[in-house]
């Protein structure tokens, strides 16, 4: 699936806010008919989108690929979209099956778990807006990827 | 017909003495010399005490829970295993904690599984692996742990089941499954390769979670290094052999990012226990994550421990 909203749509920092979630609807709705019958699935999906979306962006940072504002502000469109996503994929009857690893800690501290996505996606919304160049991004991109790593540590199973 | 009852009532009595008498002889702390040896003299390393610190995650279990300094080490997290929970003893140099222990008692504590007032400890502590290290950086590390800060209270006692209780019966266990030798390279080993095996297999401990056990609770020396289930939980503890299961395709500098900065070649992250582990491996130096990566992908391939 790509995720590239349209040039015009970054005029400024508030317009790119505004104009991400818009410009990913197809994919957004495409993803919730998934998530209506295979939440499993849905989740695992957008987790993966996540990680692509980090690989591109610590390419950039690293000097692999080349930098390009738009694809370095689309990483946190994509985090902010797991981030209202992920939350609502975890009902009852999903805690196994699929090769799931998601941790029981999850039925036992929804409040917590959600927590940590509100957060992620604050992070998020706040990397794009602080992202103008190569330094801000690798900054922003620290500080949001924290969130994988607490959110892994407490609710994921297999390391 | 009565002497006959006599008979088998004085052998079995006999018998039953001897299998006490036994016991007590053959699970004595001091029938093994492991880590009795001498504690070399010379200034104390403190920066390399700190590294094996680092190395040896020890501040994973034994730093206080629900705080954020992994230097606190006042213990008591609860190890939910099949065996009971084991409670982490306070690592700080307190009275409640190590306070008092000479260099010597240290190093019997990590390599042969000994505390100060002579009993087992269970091998939850993975002095199985810590048996592998020198004295010269036992002797380091300790010196570092006598810098931290003292934290008071004593961790609450094990709760396990029986037979696992008798603290006593380690000592069986370990006749067994401890074989005490310290770490030698090979003759020849590269010297990054030797620094791998030595992390790895000493204060790293990886095997420890990252292999199945037996029936005991040991090591399947077979299937060392190949994943197996989580000893803490539900879950499964990946395979870090070069096998197409484990790290097989996995390039040297892809195993030091994830020993950095917990990404994997998927850009994933790692979680449960290795978060931990983790913020220990990214304060190693940049050559001792190459050490270890060298020395993972030259470890025999094993195909994935069975799932059940």
């Amino acid at each position: 699936m790509t995720l590239r909203p349209t040039r015009i749509a970054y005029v400024t920092g508030l317009a790119v806010a505004l104009a991400a979630p818009a410009a990913l609807a197809p994919v957004l709705f495409a993803a919730s008919a998934l998530a209506q019958g295979e939440p499993i699935a849905a989740r695992q999906e957008i987790m993966k989108g996540v990680g692509n979306a980090t690989r591109t962006g610590v390419q950039m940072i690293r000097g692999e690929a080349p930098f390009d504002l738009d694809t370095a502000r689309e990483t946190f469109a994509v985090y902010i979209d797991a981030s209202e996503r992920m939350p609502g994929l975890f009902p009852e009857g999903t805690e196994t099956g699929g090769d799931t690893k998601a941790a029981p800690a999850i039925w036992e501290d929804k409040e917590g778990f959600d927590a940590l996505f509100v957060e992620f996606g604050e992070r998020a919304a706040a990397g794009l807006e602080a992202t103008t160049d190569q330094a801000s991004f690798q900054a922003a991109l620290g500080t949001a990827t924290q969130s994988c790593r607490t959110c892994h540590e407490q609710f994921r199973l297999d390391n | 017909m009565r002497d006959a009852l006599q008979k088998t009532a004085v052998v079995a009595a006999t018998l039953g003495i001897l299998a006490v008498f036994g016991f007590f002889l053959l699970t004595d702390p001091d029938l093994q010399g492991t880590g009795l040896e001498r504690v070399p003299g010379g200034e104390v390393d403190l920066a390399n005490g700190e590294t094996l610190f680092r190395a040896g995650g020890c501040a994973s279990c034994h730093a206080t829970p629900e705080q954020d300094d992994p230097l606190h080490l006042g213990g008591g997290l609860a190890l939910e295993t099949d065996y009971g929970t084991f409670r982490v003893p306070n690592l700080s140099p307190s009275r409640d904690g190590i306070f008092g222990w000479t260099t010597a008692q240290f190093v019997r504590a990590m390599r042969g599984g000994v505390s100060p007032e002579g009993e087992h400890y269970y091998p939850s502590f993975p002095y199985t692996s810590y048996t592998r290290m020198t004295a010269a950086d036992l002797r380091d590390l300790h010196g570092f742990l006598m810098t931290l800060e003292p934290v008071d209270g004593a961790a609450p006692d094990h709760d396990l089941r029986f037979p696992f209780s008798v603290r006593r019966g380690i000592g069986l266990w370990k006749l067994a499954y401890l074989d005490g030798e310290p770490f030698a390279a090979p003759e020849g080993m590269d010297p990054l390769l030797a620094r791998g095996a030595y992390l790895v297999e000493g204060p790293g401990h990886c095997a420890e979670c990252h292999s199945p056990r037996n029936a005991l609770g040991a090591i399947r020396e077979d299937a060392r290094f190949a994943g197996g289930p989580n000893p803490e939980g539900r879950g499964f503890i990946p395979n870090i052999t070069p096998h197409e299961t484990g790290i097989g395709g996995w390039s040297r500098a892809e195993i030091v990012e994830l020993l950095a900065s917990g990404f994997t070649p998927e850009f994933d992250v790692v979680g449960g226990q290795m978060a931990k582990v983790v913020d220990n491996t990214s304060e190693l130096s940049a050559e001792d994550r190459d050490a270890i990566a060298a020395y993972l992908l030259a470890l025999p391939p094993r195909p994935e421990t069975p799932r059940d």
